[in-house]
């Protein structure tokens, strides 16, 4: 096709179109009047707001804890699983955990949610445990879809991964667990990073499935959202936001610096 | 050298204690992940079928057991379907199930008339530019998507920003009314799930060899036929994955029918919901959750098939 001027046209439209809420966001955070018509002048006010508000702070350290459990355990799990779909060789139970590895990732968040609920209250019946929900229950949740990413993440980079090198440490009398904190580990680290990342954000956004597997005092940062901003915008709510999107600026343009470093 | 056998050392210690254990390392390694999911992902959907046919009762937990003891001692299996006949009789259910079907299809098509273009732009267009607009692409991702979707709520309601700019440029003379209305729900779906279709479509696109588009201009093809006849066959398996990861999400989506939709939008993922915290009937809302895993099965094959093709190429 011919380079004309409808392609530019509907990319930028696009970006404009991705783009322009974000921005919306930022720049209303430093709004000084609580109505977005209304241009009350620059202001940090909702900040001051923001970092004065108990519920919010305390709903943000409950969600932080809970994302580095459960992108730390759901990292050791699907690597492990990822191993085994592409390392194993002919395994009994292939075809099963390929199956429960990939369906989770389509699976509609109010299922997924609803589901693990059940399983909860029916296990609570049947042999006490987990005993009440909370903190817990929500990292065991986040933990089951996040390691699902992590293991179709390293999986890919395993899949493109010379095994010669494996196999070679192997040859010359390394142990399996050694030539995989050896060779394996390091060669695969970068994938761990990014499946790590992913499920911690998956993690600190999820609404639906932890507010299903959730009991009373464990309200999750997006559960406090979700309960101000139903009723109508908010602006500490804009300031919360921004502070979010400088955060994942900062962290993607030093990774990308880095990932560019190692590239040249 | 003395490190390496230290090192060495402690692993054969480690091994040496697992197995007398009992466990052999890739044993172990197979087995956690196995049953970690097998606990956590598929029991709990058998858990669901099992409710979805118990009747729902006042009691913790609110539904009737499956297994009753008899009076002979032995086990009873009691179940009803009366909770499929509630969704079939009760239009509300019929009418968000196809609402859901609606929404989530207009979505997908509006996404891919917006999204190939989009991912053609990006896959043609030179490094290091090409890196640079797939980071723009992907980066939404990574803030929040609740976030995301609340922004819009300041830009489309009836004094927000939007109306605000058309009103001042004199393009309409009343403020528009979509907040609270199913043209938001499409606007957030498209919105949150533009991504989804641009990353199966560019991974296509790219790998689109020029020569063909080079021979087929020089055998007189004018560039629309060529797109048509060439371009769009050969994406076909990047169309259906991208349009299947749009359409799977959309139909079960919650937050953005609760924040953008008014109470007219139905949609089968908040009829859940509201099944299960407002009217607190667990066996109603594991029904719904079985019909809506129905309707995914033909689009996750679907989705499935065209990932596999799109391997292969």
């Amino acid at each position: 096709m011919k380079r004309g001027f409808f392609l530019p046209f509907v990319a930028i439209s696009g970006f404009l179109f991705l783009y322009i809420p974000i921005a919306s966001l930022i720049v209303f955070s430093f709004n000084k009047s609580k109505l977005v018509t209304v241009w009350g002048g620059w202001s940090t006010k909702w900040y001051g707001e923001l970092f004065t508000d108990p519920q919010i702070l305390g709903a943000a350290w409950i969600s932080l804890k809970i994302g580095v459990i459960s992108a730390s355990l759901a990292t050791v799990l699907g690597t492990m699983a990822a191993l085994v779909l592409t390392r194993f060789g002919r395994v009994r139970v292939r075809g099963l955990l390929t199956g429960m590895v990939t369906a989770p990732l389509v699976m509609p968040e109010v299922i997924t949610g609803l589901s693990l609920l059940l399983l909860f209250v029916a296990m609570e019946a049947l042999i006490g445990w987990p005993g009440g929900r909370g903190v817990m229950t929500i990292i065991i949740a986040h933990t089951t879809f996040c390691m699902a990413y992590v293991a179709v993440v390293v999986q890919s980079r395993l899949a493109d991964m010379d095994d010669s090198i494996e196999e070679a440490a192997a040859d010359l009398g390394a142990k399996p667990l050694r030539v995989f904190f050896d060779i394996t580990l390091p060669m695969i680290a970068p994938a761990l990073i990014s499946g790590w990342l992913l499920s911690f954000t998956l993690s600190l956004d999820d609404l639906v499935v932890a507010s299903f597997v959730s009991g009373p005092g464990a309200s999750t940062l997006p559960m406090v959202i979700f309960s101000k901003v139903r009723l109508g915008v908010s602006p500490d709510i804009n300031a919360l936001a921004t502070l979010i999107v400088v955060a994942v600026a900062i962290g993607i343009t030093i990774s990308w610096f880095f990932m560019r470093k190692k590239v040249t | 050298m003395t490190e390496a056998v230290q090192r060495s050392g402690f692993w054969r210690a480690t091994a040496s204690v697992l197995r007398k254990l009992g466990f052999s390392g890739r044993g172990l390694v197979i087995a956690v992940p196995t049953l970690w999911l097998l606990l956590f992902f598929l029991i709990p959907f058998l858990v669901v079928l099992k409710i979805s046919v118990a009747e729902p009762m006042i009691a913790r937990p609110p539904y009737s057991p499956l297994f009753v003891r008899g009076p002979d001692g032995g086990w009873d299996i009691r179940y009803t379907f009366g909770n499929y006949a509630y969704l079939w009789q009760d239009s509300l259910y019929i009418n968000a199930y196809i609402s859901s079907i609606r929404i989530a299809f207009f979505s997908t098509v509006f996404a891919l008339l917006i999204g190939y273009p989009m991912a053609y732009y990006i896959a043609r267009s030179p490094e290091p530019k090409r890196s640079l607009l797939l980071l723009l692409i992907v980066l939404p991702f990574w803030t929040s998507f609740l976030l995301r979707v609340y922004a819009w709520i300041g830009i489309l309601k009836t004094k927000g920003i939007l109306n605000a700019i058309l009103l001042k440029f004199g393009i309409i003379s009343e403020p528009l009314i979509i907040m609270q209305t199913d043209v938001a729900v499409y606007i957030g779906i498209v919105y949150t799930y533009l991504p989804f279709m641009i990353l199966p479509l560019y991974a296509n696109l790219v790998k689109l060899d020029d020569a063909l588009l080079e021979a087929s201009a020089d055998l007189g093809a004018n560039p629309v036929t060529t797109f048509f006849r060439i371009t769009l066959p050969l994406s076909l398996p990047g169309i259906v994955a991208g349009s299947m990861l749009v359409f799977i999400p959309a139909i079960g989506e919650f937050v953005i029918p609760a924040l953008l939709g008014g109470p007219d939008t139905l949609m089968i993922g908040k009829v859940l919901w509201s099944e299960f915290f407002s009217n607190r009937d667990w066996p109603v809302a594991s029904a719904v959750a079985i019909a809506m895993l129905v309707l995914l099965v033909i689009p996750i094959m679907l989705l499935r098939l065209a990932q596999s093709k799109q391997e292969e190429a």
